[in-house]
Parts: structure tokens; C-alpha cells; sequence
């Protein structure tokens, strides 16, 4: 007897990849259903562009968390960029294969650390020598900014490297026709090749630092202020979530709602550009 | 005429594979030499290891002799990014650069560090022209060179070598990749060119061979079987195994 014929399983097959599709769908409806009335209430300037966080006394500014987080991702950025490219240059072109074949689990291995982990050593090893070297109050942009530029370098260094192993060897055998040496065929040839996946690496890497949320918690210091230097500690849009719904209720827990909104909004335009910029790289190879 | 390349006693090992077998080969200065056999014979290995391109290859060994104006370029210390600007390529699939038209032109004199903007310029010109693409492409030289056709692109590629000006072009089935007319432009385009620079073609096609060719060879499992003039490969070839590949009886 035949239980499961081919349309049974189709069909089968249809409904679970819808329930993903429902899921993301019901996320979506619920988070705006619950943000966006608070935005309209409390006016659009009042959220986005004050300062002021104060649920008791119902004042909901999340300016200074949206400056915290773009700090923030803005800081793991330029800490991870260098490290994940440079790397990635090195392992694709220089390193042996077998060497390669070592390294890369290690690195993929790097992404599959819990962030609490990460957030653990930041706050035992990374914050004291900042307060003691550097100085501030240790927990700052500068903690959060490097664990997560650490915590990024995987998605960057393993995009990055598909994208130049992509590159066909006939491009640098072009470049080596003509004189080129191993280090301009790179920047010259290579590297432009392989620009819209390297781009399309570090944007997802950025989509990742700016939703991460536990390791932030833990290193970032989490005040309400408009940072002045990466010395001060901030509270990132995730951390804000993370901290007060535990507590939250009423307008409050309307307010964490539209930050989740506002961070929602944010990267869906970084997975737009990520969209984007890996369309271009396909039809360009 | 003088001898531009001379080739003795080349073996090429891939790790055990014997790829070329004691290969001897004369080129003379200003001509077009053409390289023919069926796949696999080392045609284009040979090919590459006139401007060791073959060095890229992991667990290449090679030894013999080529000397390229009487001197050795494994074996007499011959900086190797120099001897590739004397000695370029032009590969079986165009391989322009995801850079626009003029960069891709530009590119071995940016390598070669040339800073005056408007003698790149000038060069960028003299190269498109005698490859024939400057009436066409004169306007969108920013546009990148990927938008192009394909015959277009393999014609930019020339001409990305001619503004290197190497004293030899080494060219890997270079229209495998284009249709006939598109070939023949290829093909008169090489004629103008022997006037200027010494060609070796590796071909499928034992017509072009035929057709722009002053000297010829004919591999056949790394062995170099038969070097001589065309006219003679084609009308009078001495060994047997050539006589029954250019008739077609093989291959």
C-alpha cells in the first residue's frame, strides 16, 4: 500500500516551508501591531530624537540607543573589516590547501562560540585592561565594539574567502600575462572581482552586530547617555529590549515593542543591501 | 632571421604525468607559429611553459631549456614578471577584468607603475585601435568590460596586451569561444600583427592552422611529432601519424 505518493509529500513538503514563511509573518504583524500604535501616540520626534528615558515617568526617548547601537556596530566594524579581509586575503591566496583545510573548521568553529561566552571574557579580561590602560569605566563602546568585531570576523573572513576562491583562475592568470606580481594581481585584478561578496560578508557581519544583544549586555555598560567618546558605556537598541521586558508593562512594554521596530526596520535594510549586492556579484562571475 | 625562441629538450612532469617528452622547437623572429594535435597532447602546456605560466600549477617539474632571445628564462635567473611582460597571453575564454573598458587596457601599464596620465591615455588608444575595437567602443570606454560581447571582450584582451607591447604573444585557442566572423577578424587581426610581434597559437582547428600560420607543429601525447613550415605540414608532412591527423583519419 502506498502512503505516501508523490502530491501527499508535496504537499507535505509545501506546508512546512509555509510554516516558516507564517512564523516570520505572525513575528512581523505582532511586533508592528504592538510598536507602531505606541509611535503614532507618543509622536514620532518623541521616540526617534529625545534623549529622555524615563518609562515611570512616561518619558520614551530611544535616541541615544540608536546612536548607542550604530556606535557600537560602527566600532565592531572597524575592528572586524581590517582583521576579516586581511584574513581572508591571506588564507585564499597564500595559504597551502592542506593548511586550509585546518584552518577553515577552526574559523567556522569561532562563529559556533555561544555569545555569552564571548560577552564572559569580556567583561572579566577585555574590560579591566581598558579601565586600567586606556581608562573609563571599562564597560564602554570600545569593550563592545572589539567582542564584537571578534564576534563578526567568521561571517566576514568565510564570505570573504568563497568570494575570492570564486574568482575564476583565468582572471589572475590574465593579470600574470602581464607582468602583474602575486601582490597586484590581488588588488588589482582579484580583489575587484570579488568586491560585491566581500561587500555583501561584511554587511551580513553588520547585521549581526547590531542585533546581537547578550555579549553587548554584558560589556557595553547599558546607560541611557549620549556617548562623547568610545570610552563611555551605552545601552544598544537589543540591550534596551533584553534589560526592562522582564519588568515592563502597560506603555512600557509598548515602547520595547517599537524599539524592536525601529531595529527590525534597520536590518531589513542591511539584508536589503545584502540582497543587492550579492545579486550584482552572481551575474558579474 | 634571428632565432626569438628556442626550446630544447623541455620535459614537464604533473606530479608523474610525463606532459611534454623531450620537446626541440625553433621559433624564428616575426612569425606565426601554430601548435595542433587532439586534446590532451601538451599543446597548451607547452604553450605555458614559454611564459611560465606553468609555475602556477602545483607539483609542476620541468627541465630542458628555453631560451628566449638565447637566454635561459628557468634557469639564468630571469626576473619572471619581466619575462611575462615579454612574453604575454591570450587565454581560450576572454578574461577581461571586472574593471571598465579603459582600466582593463590600462592595467599592465598601471602594473608597470606608468603614472602620465596622458601617455596612458594615448597608449589606451593606439592598443584599442589596432585591435580594432576604437570606432566601436570610443564612447563607452567607463562601461565595464563584462557588458561586452564576447568577441568584443577576446579582442580587448589582445589589446590589453598590446599596450604591455611584449615581444611575443602566446595565444590559447583564442577563438574556440567566437563564431566564424568573429574568427576571422581574430585572424587577420594576427596577420597584421606578426608585422610587429612574434605569435604561437595553440588551435583546435587545423584550418586556421592552415590559414595564418607560417610554421607549425604537431603533438601528439607530449611528443612533438613534426615541426616545420605549414606549407609542408599540410601538403608534404614527413611522419605518418601527422599525414593521418591532418587528413582527419584521427583525431
Amino acid at each position: 500500500m502506498k502512503i505516501f505518493g508523490e502530491n501527499s509529500i508535496k504537499n507535505l513538503l509545501i506546508v512546512i516551508a509555509f510554516s516558516a514563511l507564517t512564523a516570520l509573518f505572525l513575528i512581523l504583524a505582532f511586533i508592528l501591531l504592538e510598536g507602531l500604535p505606541f509611535i503614532f501616540n507618543i509622536g514620532i520626534k518623541n521616540f526617534l530624537l529625545s534623549s529622555d528615558w524615563q518609562p515611570m515617568a512616561g518619558k520614551y526617548g530611544i535616541f541615544a540607543m540608536i546612536v548607542g547601537s550604530l556606535w557600537v556596530t560602527l566600532g565592531a566594524i572597524i575592528v572586524g573589516v581590517p582583521l576579516g579581509l586581511a584574513g581572508a586575503i591571506f588564507l585564499a591566496e597564500f595559504l597551502p590547501r592542506w593548511m586550509m583545510r585546518i584552518i577553515k573548521p577552526a574559523i567556522e568553529l569561532l562563529a559556533g562560540i555561544p555569545s555569552v561566552v564571548y560577552g564572559f571574557i569580556g567583561v572579566m579580561v577585555l574590560a579591566p585592561l581598558i579601565r586600567d590602560y586606556i581608562g573609563g569605566p571599562g564597560l564602554s563602546i570600545m569593550a563592545a565594539s572589539i567582542i564584537l568585531g571578534i564576534m563578526i570576523l567568521p561571517t566576514i573572513l568565510s564570505i570573504s574567502i568563497d568570494s575570492i576562491k570564486a574568482v575564476p583562475q583565468s582572471y589572475r592568470e590574465g593579470a600574470f600575462s602581464l607582468g602583474a606580481t602575486h601582490w597586484q594581481t590581488i588588488h588589482m585584478a582579484t580583489l575587484p572581482a570579488a568586491k560585491s561578496g566581500i561587500i555583501a560578508g561584511i554587511i551580513l557581519g553588520l547585521g549581526r552586530a547590531i542585533g546581537e544583544t547578550m555579549a553587548v549586555i554584558m560589556v557595553a555598560g547599558n546607560a541611557v547617555i549620549l556617548p562623547g567618546s568610545p570610552l563611555d558605556s551605552v545601552r544598544t537598541l537589543t540591550a534596551n529590549i533584553a534589560l526592562e521586558m522582564g519588568y515592563a508593562t502597560g506603555m512600557h512594554r509598548q515602547a520595547l515593542f517599537a524599539t524592536g521596530v525601529v531595529l527590525l526596520l534597520i536590518i531589513m535594510v542591511l539584508n536589503y543591501a545584502a540582497t543587492i549586492s550579492i545579486r550584482n556579484m552572481n551575474r558579474k562571475v | 632571421m634571428a632565432d626569438k625562441i628556442e626550446i630544447r629538450n623541455l620535459n614537464l612532469f604533473y606530479d608523474k604525468f610525463h606532459a611534454l617528452k623531450s620537446v626541440n622547437m625553433v621559433v624564428r623572429d616575426k612569425n606565426i607559429i601554430a601548435l595542433i594535435g587532439p586534446s590532451g597532447c601538451g599543446k597548451s602546456t607547452l604553450l605555458r611553459s614559454i611564459n611560465r605560466m606553468n609555475d602556477l600549477i602545483d607539483g609542476v617539474r620541468i627541465n630542458g631549456e628555453v631560451l628566449l632571445d638565447g637566454r635561459d628564462i628557468y634557469n639564468s635567473g630571469l626576473d619572471i614578471y619581466k619575462l611575462r611582460k615579454r612574453v604575454g597571453m591570450v587565454f581560450q575564454r576572454p578574461n577581461s577584468f571586472a574593471k571598465s573598458i579603459f582600466e582593463n587596457v590600462a592595467f599592465g601599464l598601471r602594473v608597470a607603475r606608468l603614472a602620465n596620465k596622458k601617455k596612458i591615455s594615448e597608449i589606451v588608444e593606439t592598443s584599442l585601435r589596432t585591435a580594432g575595437l576604437w570606432d566601436d567602443l570610443k564612447d563607452k570606454l567607463g562601461t565595464s568590460a563584462l557588458e561586452l560581447p564576447l568577441y568584443h571582450q577576446q579582442r580587448l584582451c589582445i589589446a590589453r596586451l598590446l599596450a604591455v607591447e611584449p615581444e611575443v604573444i602566446l595565444m590559447d585557442e583564442p577563438c574556440s569561444t567566437l563564431d566564424p566572423i568573429a574568427t576571422m577578424k581574430i585572424e587577420e587581426m594576427m596577420i597584421e600583427l606578426k608585422k610587429k610581434f612574434n605569435i604561437i597559437i595553440v588551435t583546435h582547428n587545423m584550418q586556421q592552422a592552415a590559414r595564418v600560420s607560417d610554421q607549425c607543429g604537431y603533438m601528439l601525447l607530449g611528443d612533438m611529432v613534426e615541426f616545420n613550415k605549414t606549407s609542408e605540414i599540410f601538403t608534404n608532412p614527413r611522419d605518418k601519424r601527422t599525414q593521418d591527423y591532418i587528413t582527419g583519419r584521427f583525431g
